[in-house]
């Protein structure tokens, strides 16, 4: 069953919180994961892959570049999930 | 002095060990002659040869945050957290341009290890087979490159004057903390953060350092195998951990009013293009060594009154160390005090120069010599006064400690600190 835009921000929090340790409560939709959330360039393909495995789908490498934020990310998600 | 020949002291010392958690502890378990060594409970240990290690005493995950330590190799953990408490025990209050008695551009930084990234590589070859090639973490590089530790450390203090990382098998410590020395003599900086860190406790490196005979198999007796020259010694026992200091300019530190616990003298560096593995037997080549700085610096025999040993515990290298002092320092070797502290903490590989360059700068501040414990039965070709036993105070007045550190390629550095 596809997730809802509201359990893949969740989601994205919890392994937001795994990788750079913010709290979930501060993964918002309008949050930038480099400029507010401490994901640097490396992190961000933790984050992909986790996110990957959790909401299967696939997020190529060359899409990765256009999500900047969690909302870009949600967005992204709730589109492509299988 | 002139600018290419200043006078290096120490300001900081800084530890993470099988005894403890930091420098003092270290210390303490060291006088106390404790081991730090015990058996592998680890599963993947079961079907070694070799079970026992000297496993770190404080793991580094207590210390650094989660977000951080996932990014950093355990080699890096450990010098990353001895570098901290050095730096602080220097008297900075924040990283380089924050605080403002330290400017960046004047900070190095030189940390080594003997295999860097070891488990980071390993670990992450084993998500490769088992889960995929897209589950392999994209930390892997700057985690297992052996240069990683130092640039850690760099970042985290401001360090821009430099960041090195001597590569020299279990001599790379002491390599990296003589580097630091010629970097301020030199003037390319006042202040370097110098040490080395190890962090092999695998089945792999344990597998392969057993199948070369160099390690201790004595299983039933963790706490007894280490046993630098005892006549029943019979390899080292892995340890793990690092060893930081801050070496700095006599200018420098009198001017930010620093406490300085021992001038660092100088170094004698040498190879002995003789195995890849053995020491040469005769001791030549470290003696070499022992003359380069004896050579280079103003450092007089009858100063020195300890050695804080390579002895690793294994048949051959044990003794060709003793030769080559008293190929060199003939007679003057019998005030020696000699301790090898590997018979507690183990070998920490390039994190021994490191951690027994603070041993030996504790031992001149406290004119105390750590002991050799297991010290049953002295092999005969060991010609040498051996603190066995018990620590032991060391003489009043201006006194000289040297930290030998070779390594497998034939690498031979010594280091010498005195007290100011």
């Amino acid at each position: 069953m596809a997730a809802t835009q509201e359990e893949i921000v969740a989601g994205l929090a919890e392994i937001v919180n795994e990788i750079a340790g913010i709290p979930v409560e501060d993964v918002k939709l309008d949050k930038s994961f480099t400029d507010d959330l401490d994901v640097d360039s490396l992190s961000m393909v933790e984050v992909v892959v986790a996110a990957e495995e959790r909401f299967d789908v696939k997020i190529p490498d060359e899409d990765v570049k256009n999500l900047k934020t969690v909302g870009d990310a949600t967005e992204y998600i709730l589109k492509h999930q299988a | 002095m002139s600018p290419t020949n200043r006078t290096v002291v120490v300001t900081g010392i800084g530890a993470t060990t099988p005894l403890g958690g930091d420098a003092a502890s270290t210390w303490e378990a060291l006088v106390a002659g404790t081991s730090g060594v015990s058996l592998l409970e680890q599963d993947w240990a079961a079907d070694l040869p070799v079970r026992i290690a000297a496993q770190i005493a404080v793991e580094p995950g207590e210390i650094i945050p989660r977000p951080q330590a996932r990014k950093l190799d355990r080699s890096a953990q450990f010098a990353l957290i001895a570098a901290q408490e050095a730096w602080k025990d220097a008297g900075f209050t924040a990283k380089a341009g924050v605080d403002s008695s330290m400017n960046p551009d004047r900070l190095g930084a030189v940390i080594a290890s003997g295999i860097g990234g070891v488990t980071t590589l390993l670990d992450q070859y084993d998500v490769l087979k088992e889960k995929g090639v897209r589950r392999v973490s994209p930390h892997t590089v700057p985690m297992l490159m052996p240069n990683s530790p130092a640039a850690n450390v760099g970042i985290e203090l401001g360090a821009r004057a430099g960041v090195h990382t001597p590569v020299s098998a279990c001599a790379s410590g002491a390599e990296a903390i003589g580097y630091a020395i010629e970097m301020i003599r030199t003037g390319r900086a006042d202040v370097v953060v110098a040490g080395g860190t190890e962090a092999a406790i695998h089945p792999l490196p344990i597998a392969a350092f057993g199948n070369m005979m160099a390690m201790s198999k004595n299983n039933d007796d963790p706490q007894g195998a280490s046993r630098p020259y005892d006549a029943g010694r019979d390899g080292f026992v892995l340890g793990e951990g690092a060893g930081v200091i801050v070496l700095e300019s006599e200018e420098h530190a009198k001017a930010r009013g620093a406490r300085i616990y021992a001038e660092a003298v100088g170094q004698g560096i040498s190879a002995d293009a003789h195995h890849i593995t053995q020491p040469e037997p005769s001791g030549n080549g470290i003696a070499h060594a022992l003359q380069n700085l004896l050579d280079n610096t103003d450092l007089k025999p009858a100063e020195i009154v300890h050695v804080n040993a390579h002895a690793t515990s294994t048949p051959q290298g044990d003794v060709a160390e003793i030769k080559a002092l008293r190929k060199v320092f003939g007679d003057d070797a019998d005030h020696m005090a000699i301790s090898a502290t590997k018979s507690m903490t183990g070998h920490l590989l390039g994190g021994a120069g490191g951690v027994e360059t603070v041993a030996s700068i504790l031992a001149l501040v406290k004119r105390t010599a750590p002991p050799t414990i297991n010290l049953e039965n002295l092999d005969p070709e060991v010609n040498a006064d051996i603190v066995s036993g018990e620590a032991r105070a060391l003489p009043e007045g201006r006194i000289a400690a040297l930290n030998d550190s070779f390594g497998f390629g034939g690498h031979n550095v010594v280091l010498a600190f005195r007290t100011v």
